[in-house]
């Protein structure tokens, strides 16, 4: 087993550091109904992990958790070997991590280039006024993370659709735009929430591609939630399953294929 | 001998083009490319040391005089600078197409036995290092955007940046090399090997030395007039010649400015950015445009439409007669000034014609009405006639003489014959050397006096003399009662509708003709979107019955209007289908400039003409596909085969008789 400060070389030539993220034995309750129950895992820098599981298996939530929207009843999560306490949204921003929805969460009306611009905001430290005046200090911060934003532009190849209202995208577009903005920020931690639901088979390859070189180009470690078992098994370094609120199975693509709790609970079970 | 020639003594290759332009006007624009949302420019002095870095690093790699150096990727600054850079060390330049699957690729690397190869990403490299076991000679690849491939073995990869790099710290050692290099290229030395698309057979690497490409530019330049402060947009395929002659001997020739678009995506918006004063394209590029005109203008508001109608019906009636010269009454010049503020003039700026002094179509014939649309707006659209074979120039419209139905007249320097079957011949300076490592082709096409066979069929008019071409003299045939089957003249005429993208008409040595038909998913699918047609593919919405209704429709139409013309009423189409799927080049379809191969389609389809000929009301076919990444796949479907009305040909009745 590897220690929490190891790190390893993977068979593609990438090095995946020690423990960035650790979740000791986190409950979540909503009420009566147990979303999460006492799951322990962790992840690593510089690698992609998943989290997969059937559908209401509490893998939502567990990234809420992780991206502390939610705060576990029981458990512990340490971000870089500290305990973490529950913080404002923009205070998880301003710690490297940013994150996708499952539901596009754009600003409809707004062009590409504007949305993916909020991304920087964080960056951005002249107030209302200045910006409005925009000469001298406001102007040169905005050249400054434009030019950051345009790198992003450039590396998920939407050029064409810069000044375009989001409104007027398609979805996988959409999908794009949402991976642009959360990349905006230059997190150290990427939190996806299924980037890849209901595309069609380019769209997803084409996603796939963009998340392995984000892993590659800027070595951000990468969480994501995903259905689509071919495309997890194909991306991530480890995997973790989980189902009815419980992890059932922690590993490499490979242990887990090969995992029974695994299969059973995606293929079901005979009951004879 | 060369030396008498206007080529002007020490002016005989690019670099020393280069070098010319680099000392006279250093400070001008020489390439501009947009990145990062702005326009990034390089003046001729900074280019001229970019290359020569290039250059020195590629010695540095080991390049020797008269190696192939193969490029493949979009149009940027960086790979016309590794054109330029490899003519500077002797080597030859191989532009391939970037869209060629990795087959393709290692056919041609193959033939002409590349050690080295500049590739634009990871794309293209993938590809080599796909084939590269297939091909002894290679040895080195470089690369330009870096991205995902910082894992890759780099024993033989090399980015293009480091490669500089290396040549500017190995500056001292081998600048003395790179000059004397440079100081013993001649008219004769080869400039550019291009590989000709070939609706037919294998491609074959067309040589061009330095003469044929500096004396077709110069020629060219001076017929247009073009000058330093022209400006081009560089997006068609860098293994075209049309592009190498645009793109790199005139801008080299004339010193004007060469701006490559951000993307192939955002070519419309970089376009209207750039404004350019010189343009080239072939004519779909103007029948997409004028779709999506059409299209955007059926979705405007009434006044908006009724004003671009109005106005459109003024520019065609007197707009090309103005653009000419000619004389026009008052009150129509008036209308036009207004139609100019109100519509011409916005429109052009949206195209980004605005600026256009002259602008270019060829490669195929273009619809008469397509080209009076943009005539009449004001753009010196012209047309010409080229091959490969002749670095582009064969025939040229002069401004002022126009016209839709001719290719213009002998480009200068050039000239043609056309022998008793109508065959076309031309000898100019800008004759190929000869095709590599194929002397009987180069002997079937070229013969001891430079006579070089077009393979076109044509004449010259009587008055004008302009020349005007028939059809692929291979194509053209016989029906079975003897009279004239032209394919391209009927394909032609459908394809002028924004429905129908491609064309393929048969009935060589048959009694009547069938087609095949592919519909612009553009235009049809707008139509479907406002009549509440739903579709989920090409394949749907080619076989829904209105819509081959209204191919059945237009259909008739060219059918009258070919029935008009006593010596090819025979080409009416009798029967035809909607294809289920586009015909591409990834299936060898078409070529990589998109004209169709009428035999492998031929071939590939033939059980669906042979339904069309016995009468079936409808044919089950299956037809493999290739995907963008090489895999294969199979589309399955039913056609209907339609009938259109067939105009009696009156005039052949009589002369079967």
């Amino acid at each position: 087993m590897l220690d929490q400060s190891d790190s390893y070389v993977t068979e593609d030539g990438r090095t995946i550091g020690g423990v960035v993220m650790e979740m000791q034995n986190i409950t979540l309750r909503f009420g009566g109904v147990v979303a999460i129950q006492d799951i322990s895992f962790d992840i690593r820098e510089g690698e992609i992990r998943a989290i997969i599981g059937p559908n209401g298996a509490g893998k939502s939530s567990m990234l809420n958790v992780i991206s502390g929207f939610y705060i576990p009843q029981e458990g512990k999560v340490l971000f870089r070997g500290k305990e973490r306490p529950p913080m404002r949204p923009y205070e998880v921003a301003q710690q490297g991590i940013a994150r996708t929805f499952q539901n596009i969460a754009l600003f409809e009306g707004m062009s590409v280039l504007d949305n993916v611009m909020t991304g920087r905001l964080n960056y951005m430290k002249t107030n209302m006024f200045q910006q409005a005046i925009w000469k001298g200090k406001a102007e040169k911060e905005e050249t400054e993370n434009r030019e950051v934003v345009e790198k992003i532009i450039d590396f998920l190849e939407i050029q064409a659709i810069r000044k375009t209202p989001v409104s007027r995208l398609p979805y996988g577009l959409k999908k794009r735009v949402e991976l642009a903005r959360a990349l905006a920020a230059e997190p150290k931690l990427l939190l996806l929430d299924e980037p890849m639901a209901g595309m069609n088979v380019e769209e997803k390859e084409d996603m796939s591609r963009f998340i392995l070189d984000v892993n590659d180009e800027f070595g951000t470690t990468i969480a994501l939630i995903e259905h689509d078992m071919g495309v997890v098994m194909d991306l991530s370094d480890r995997v973790v399953v989980m189902d009815y609120g419980k992890k059932i199975g922690d590993g490499t693509p490979d242990e887990v294929r090969n995992n029974q709790d695994v299969i059973d609970a995606y293929l079901g079970v005979s009951h004879d | 001998m060369a030396q008498t020639q206007s080529g002007a003594a020490g002016l005989q290759s690019m670099p020393a083009l280069l070098e010319r332009n680099a000392r006279e006007f250093g400070g001008k624009p020489a390439y501009r490319e947009k990145e990062f949302g702005i326009w990034q420019c390089w003046t001729w002095a900074e280019a001229e040391k970019e290359i020569e870095a290039l250059a020195l690093g590629l010695i540095n790699l080991g390049v020797n005089e008269g190696d192939f150096v193969a490029i493949i990727g979009r149009n940027r600054p960086y790979l016309y600078w590794s054109m330029v850079a490899a003519q500077s060390v002797g080597a030859v330049p191989v532009p391939l197409y970037q869209d060629a699957n990795a087959e393709e690729m290692a056919y041609v690397l193959q033939h002409c036995g590349a050690r080295f190869v500049i590739a634009g990403d990871q794309e293209q490299v993938d590809k080599v290092i796909e084939v590269q076991d297939q091909l002894q000679q290679f040895e080195h690849l470089i690369y330009l955007d870096p991205r995902g491939l910082r894992k890759y073995d780099h024993h033989t990869l090399h980015e293009y940046s480091h490669v500089q790099n290396q040549g500017r710290a190995a500056y001292d050692e081998w600048i003395t090399d790179l000059k004397e290099r440079r100081a013993k290229l001649t008219y004769d030395s080869t400039c550019v090997m291009l590989y000709t698309s070939g609706t037919t057979g294998k491609p074959k690497g067309v040589v061009l030395s330095n003469r044929n490409i500096i004396e077709s530019a110069k020629n060219a330049c001076e017929f247009d007039g073009l000058k330093r402060d022209d400006e081009i947009l560089a997006y068609l395929p860098m293994a075209w010649v049309g592009d190498f002659i645009f793109s790199i001997g005139q801008a080299y020739w004339a010193g004007f400015c060469v701006n490559c678009p951000e993307s192939a995506e955002t070519m419309m918006t970089d376009l209207r950015e750039i404004g350019p004063s010189y343009y080239f394209a072939p004519p779909r590029v103007f029948e997409n445009q004028l779709t999506n005109v059409m299209i955007r203008m059926e979705d405007a508001g009434k006044l908006k439409r009724n004003m671009f109608h109005h106005f459109m019906a003024h520019a065609k009636k007197v707009g090309p007669a103005i653009l000419d010269g000619k004389p026009v009454g008052l009150m129509d010049k008036l209308k036009y000034a207004l139609g100019n503020v109100l519509v011409y003039g916005p429109l052009k700026d949206t195209l980004g014609f605005g600026n256009v002094r002259v602008g270019y179509t060829a490669g195929e014939a273009i619809g008469p009405e397509i080209f009076e649309f943009y005539r009449s707006l004001g753009i010196n659209l012209k047309q010409l006639y080229g091959q490969t074979e002749a670095s582009v120039f064969i025939t040229v419209q002069p401004d002022g003489e126009v016209r839709a139905d001719t290719v213009g007249v002998p480009a200068p320097d050039v000239e043609i014959k056309i022998d008793d079957n109508g065959k076309i011949f031309y000898r100019s300076p800008g004759v190929f050397v000869e095709y590599y490592n194929n002397p009987d082709s180069t002997a079937d096409t070229k013969d001891a006096e430079g006579w070089v066979d077009t393979g076109d069929a044509g004449f010259f008019e009587e008055g004008s003399g302009h020349l005007r071409i028939i059809d692929r003299a291979k194509d053209v045939g016989k029906m079975a009662d003897g009279s004239m089957f032209a394919p391209k003249y009927v394909e032609n005429k459908l394809k002028f509708y924004p429905d129908i993208l491609e064309a393929v008409l048969f009935g060589n040595g048959k009694d009547r003709c069938v087609a095949f038909i592919n519909i612009d998913l553009t235009a049809v699918g707008n139509w479907a979107e406002r009549n509440n047609v739903a579709y989920a593919s090409y394949q749907e919405l080619a076989g829904h019955p209105r819509v081959l209704e209204t191919i059945s429709e237009h259909v008739a139409t060219v059918n009258q209007s070919v029935a008009e013309d006593p010596m090819l009423s025979g080409c009416q189409i009798h029967r035809f289908v909607i294809l289920h799927k586009e015909l591409d080049a990834d299936d060898g379809e078409m070529t990589r400039t998109r004209k169709v191969r009428r035999v492998i389609v031929e071939d590939k389809f033939k059980e669906i003409i042979e339904a069309m000929y016995d009468g079936s009301a409808e044919i089950s076919t299956t037809t493999e596909v290739t995907y963008e990444d090489g895999r294969k796949g199979s589309i399955s479907a039913t056609l209907s085969i339609m009938d259109p009305i067939v105009t009696a040909g009156v005039v052949q009745r009589v002369a079967a008789e």
